[in-house]
């Protein structure tokens, strides 16, 4: 798959139909797999990687670069190109200067999962089979794919690209039985009591890094109302930790019904928080109260919390 | 700093009555930024605004709370006060301390301490207002009327001579309504079409009015003195401009099988039909769900003898747009679906039947041709049992019924009762009633005729079941009065079921953002000093859609209706609401969010050239408010996800403010 990607990307680069790619590259770890832009040829060869651990999403980066110079070359796993949907529906993104590559997904690999299963020293990974085979420097060991895959992946709704230029691999489709809102179903079967003790546990442990905020598609703001002084919530987010889990809550109301469940805000969360079950919680309730709606399927769709109907709820 | 005057008004003992005023001046006197605070018996009065007055003067105040009744009734009065002392008029702040504390609460320490709390937050608002200026609007010198009923027509007809062209909107093929389908009006006993369709030819004659028949409302945009309205001219398959309204047509089409919904299905009607000889417009509609030609495409008779060559097998739909200063909701009423009242056998027994029924089973142009026969067997019918309120004033509980008191059916089913005694004089009438409500010029004479001078048997109680019994109905009913059990061998039954407002105007209210009450009828701005406007500026309301009325009270308040929205098309600006929103272009992305929920299309997008970090120019897509459009509904302001929408005068900043003065 990477050769493929390589291959096509370097041939892109030379007939000019870009100018820059943006795939990944290792970071400081061989399995801290990065966005990364690539301008030249060499720069490919030498640093572009694509295996189980590129689960970042690369849309929210064509925010930046689809505003520059040229042409640029995204590969977007399925679950990418709906957040790629959502942000052209908002007009986040120049759709005229991004060439979009879909690559086909089988799920990706939550390294903290097989770090747990005591794999240290990690280098490499891929599926085969249903199976992860890990590379170490201790040598390769093979794992059950569900034991090691991202939780989001797991619950993955669609093998479907929505939005492409072209397709590396195959296209799947929208996977109908997928059970992503089981945990969501399990906090709402608690008491009020019981839902709080949950959330202040889980929110209590935040730091307040931003990244899930910076890394997901829809915080896409010029500038974030927690930055803003004249908002009225930014500093009061800082007087206690009630108000600091407020930060995620409304977080959540500013991402409802735009959140495409991406899942990158629980990915990159250093404090393991589950930050993707607010979200899923407003995506469960919005398709009970307004039909199903997935943001991003279709950009020219009318959202639900953006628009009316004469069949809308009242109370 | 502004300097803040607070006036505490005790509406007589409206406001005092249940809140210490004397003990929140001083309570608000102690605020920040408040130079003067007192109370006044009514703030309303010339003397209390003068009060008002002076203490601007006096005290150089820049900004006012009034604690007094709802700011509906009279924000208006103490901005001109304000503004007659050069004190901008959006500097003045209302506590509602009458409908949201006294009305409200009965324990005066409670109520005392939650009028502190809002004049407190009102003062957080003060502080936080800035003057602002209202500019002006133009008005289309044109009215919209929905429903060409007796109500829609007088309205329109009333508008219409006043000057102003009028458009009404019917979505059956005739104008008429209700009231067309009537045989007398009670007191009087006149012909209901002798009256009526003399005021649907002066309506469709009229130079300045417009009839569109057969056509729905589509989409409402805009606000009072500028709507567009798209209504949809469903297709009749006839060229109306053609059609000469001979009934040729009608007469050989050979699908004789659409139950004819004028007489209530009591006899069938052509697949190409006109409603009744009076119509208007005079103009043949093809029912497309039993026309042979549109459904298998084999006849086309009607297109052969018509003269005129108006049918039209391919017409479809058309959906026009037209510009409106006012609209009118005058969407009238159904009686209820009597099935739901399994025990009185409607729908399995066919000799009970609903009372509009009635009416056209005693009409002369009816399917009896007047002569009052059972839909049975044809037979003239010797006793016959009047059912009051079924599904009328039934607890809320009930489901299958009405709150609410349906008003006209005591004296419509007064007036049956004694045209049946007068015709058949033969025949046993029994009425049973729960209660007699005739109020109203010379009501109560005339019930009182159909008992003492025709012999009706009015029996206080209810009947509980309806049975068949061979060729008769079996009325098992009590009688309160004389505590006993009746059994009544019946030839006809009669329920007079609750009216209830139109299907169709919920979604219709929807469009038109008019409030509704739980019955769906429309809700007024005011229930007695505002009763036929709806709290929707621009949008009036007429006739039976508003509540239950009778053909008098419609025509009146139809009048009435019309008066208000020639004082709206007389003018020729409108003051606008400074209260707009605006884009903050440093925050916007550009997301479009806003625009897809502004209501009235004010808001637009452009690309702007921005300076970016090293002298570097960037261009971004930027919201803007056209401020002659805006409504401030504040729509934009919570869709906005990066706070970049703001209402002026309802800045997310003042009402934080509020929210924090609450919550202190």
């Amino acid at each position: 798959m990477q050769k493929m990607m390589e291959k096509r990307a370097l041939e892109l680069l030379a007939d000019g139909t870009v100018s820059r790619v943006l795939g990944w590259s290792a970071g400081e770890f061989p399995y801290d797999m990065t966005p990364a832009v690539f301008e030249t040829a060499e720069e490919l060869q030498d640093g572009f990687v694509y295996n189980d651990f590129c689960g970042a999403n690369l849309s929210k980066y064509l925010i930046k670069e689809s505003r520059k110079e040229g042409k640029i070359l995204v590969f977007l796993k399925p679950c990418d190109t709906y957040s790629f949907n959502q942000l052209l529906a908002e007009h986040r993104i120049i759709r005229d200067n991004i060439y979009v590559i879909g690559i086909e997904c089988y799920g990706k690999a939550d390294v903290e999962k097989l770090k747990a299963m005591g794999l240290e020293g990690i280098t490499g990974i891929y599926m085969k089979d249903g199976e992860y085979t890990v590379e170490t420097v201790y040598g390769s060991q093979t794992v059950k794919a569900y034991e090691a895959m991202a939780e989001r992946c797991l619950a993955c709704k669609s093998k479907k690209h929505v939005v492409y230029d072209e397709l590396i691999g195959e296209d799947g489709e929208v996977v109908t039985d997928c059970n992503r809102f089981d945990m969501v179903e399990q906090l709402e079967a608690m008491t009020p009591e019981q839902r709080f003790a949950f959330w202040r546990g889980e929110l209590s442990r935040c730091i307040r890094c931003n990244a899930c905020r910076n890394v997901c598609p829809a915080c896409s703001c010029e500038q974030c109302v927690f930055d803003n002084p004249n908002s009225g919530v930014a500093q009061k987010a800082a007087v206690n930790s009630f108000e600091e889990n407020m930060f995620h809550i409304i977080r959540a109301f500013h991402v409802a019904g735009r959140c495409t469940d991406c899942g990158e805000c629980s990915r990159v969360c250093p404090q393991n928080i589950p930050l993707h079950l607010l979200n899923r919680k407003f995506i469960k309730d919005m398709n009970a109260f307004y039909g199903e709606y997935q943001a991003g399927e279709d950009p020219d769709k009318k959202p639900p919390l953006g628009t009316y109907t004469l069949g809308d709820r009242e109370a | 700093m502004q300097r803040i005057g607070v006036f505490i008004c005790h509406c007589g003992t409206n406001i005092a009555g249940t809140v210490d005023v004397k003990a929140v001046a001083e309570a608000l006197s102690h605020e920040a930024g408040v130079v003067f605070s007192t109370d006044y018996q009514y703030m309303c009065s010339e003397s209390g605004q003068q009060l008002m007055r002076e203490a601007i003067r006096e005290h150089r105040l820049t900004g006012i709370v009034v604690g007094s009744c709802s700011p509906r009734m009279h924000e208006a009065t103490f901005r001109k006060a304000a503004a007659a002392e050069g004190l901008n008029s959006y500097m003045v702040e209302i506590a509602n301390l009458r409908e949201h504390v006294s009305w409200i609460h009965k324990d005066m320490k409670e109520a005392t301490e939650k009028a502190i709390i809002l004049g407190r937050a009102a003062i957080a608002k003060v502080h936080l207002n800035a003057p602002l200026q209202a500019g002006e609007s133009p008005v289309t010198k044109r009215a919209l009327v929905i429903g060409g009923g007796i109500a829609g027509i007088q309205t329109a007809l009333d508008i219409a001579e006043a000057g102003f062209e009028v458009d009404i909107v019917e979505k059956s093929p005739t104008i008429g309504g209700k009231m067309a389908q009537l045989d007398k009006t009670f007191p009087t006993l006149d012909c209901a079409a002798c009256i009526l369709t003399p005021k649907m030819v002066d309506a469709a004659q009229h130079e300045k009015i417009t009839i569109y028949a057969y056509s729905e409302l589509e989409a409402v945009k805009g606000y009072i003195g500028n709507f567009k309205a798209q209504i949809r001219r469903k297709a009749r398959f006839v060229d109306e401009t053609k059609c000469t309204g001979c009934g040729i047509c009608t007469e050989k089409c050979p699908m004789k099988k659409a139950p004819n919904e004028f007489n209530m299905g009591f006899d069938k009607r052509g697949a190409v039909y006109i409603p009744f000889a009076q119509a208007v417009p005079k103009v043949a509609t093809i029912d497309a769900d039993y026309c042979l030609m549109l459904k298998n495409g084999k006849c086309g008779i009607c297109s052969k003898v018509c003269g005129a060559g108006a049918i039209d097998y391919k017409q479809q739909d058309e959906i026009i747009e037209r510009e409106y200063g006012a609209i009118v909701a005058a969407t009238g009423f159904n009686p209820i679906d009597a099935k739901v009242y399994g025990e009185y056998g409607y729908g399995t027994c066919p000799d009970v039947v609903t009372s509009l029924e009635l009416e056209r089973l005693m009409n002369a142009a009816g399917p009896t041709n007047g002569t009052l026969l059972r839909p049975s067997d044809k037979e003239h019918p010797h006793t016959v049992v009047f059912v009051q309120c079924v599904g009328s004033r039934c607890t809320e509980t009930d489901e299958r019924g009405k709150p609410y008191c349906s008003k006209i059916c005591c004296m419509y089913t007064a007036k049956h009762a004694m045209l049946i005694r007068e015709k058949y004089p033969d025949t046993d009438v029994y009425v049973f009633y729960i209660d007699v409500r005739t109020p109203g010029k010379n009501f109560d004479e005339f019930y009182r005729r159909a008992v003492e001078q025709y012999g009706v048997h009015y029996i206080k109680g209810m009947v509980g079941k309806v049975t068949q019994n061979g060729k008769q109905l079996r009325v098992q009913a009590s009688d309160l009065l004389a505590g006993e059990q009746l059994h009544i061998n019946a030839d006809l039954v009669v329920l007079a079921t609750a009216i209830e407002p139109d299907k169709t105007a919920r979604s219709i209210g929807t469009m038109l953002t008019a409030s509704m009450d739980t019955n769906d009828f429309f809700t007024e701005a005011h229930p007695k000093l505002r009763p036929v406007e709806s709290p929707t500026a621009g949008i009036f309301l007429s006739g039976v859609c508003q509540g239950p009325k009778d053909i008098p009270e419609t025509v009146s308040q139809a009048s009435a209706c019309a008066a208000k929205v020639i004082g709206v098309l007389a003018k020729d600006k409108l003051t606008c609401n400074p209260c707009v929103a605006s884009s903050d272009e440093l925050l916007c992305n550009g997301c479009s969010s806003c625009e897809k929920v502004c209501p009235y299309g004010a808001i637009t997008y452009t690309d702007k050239e921005f300076r970016g970090p090293n002298r570097t120019t960037l261009i971004r897509r930027v919201a803007s408010v056209n401020p002659a459009v805006c409504q401030g509904c504040g729509a934009c302001t919570v869709a906005c996800p990066s706070g970049a929408m703001d209402l002026k005068g309802f800045t997310n900043k003042q009402i934080m403010a509020e929210v924090d003065a609450i919550c202190k």
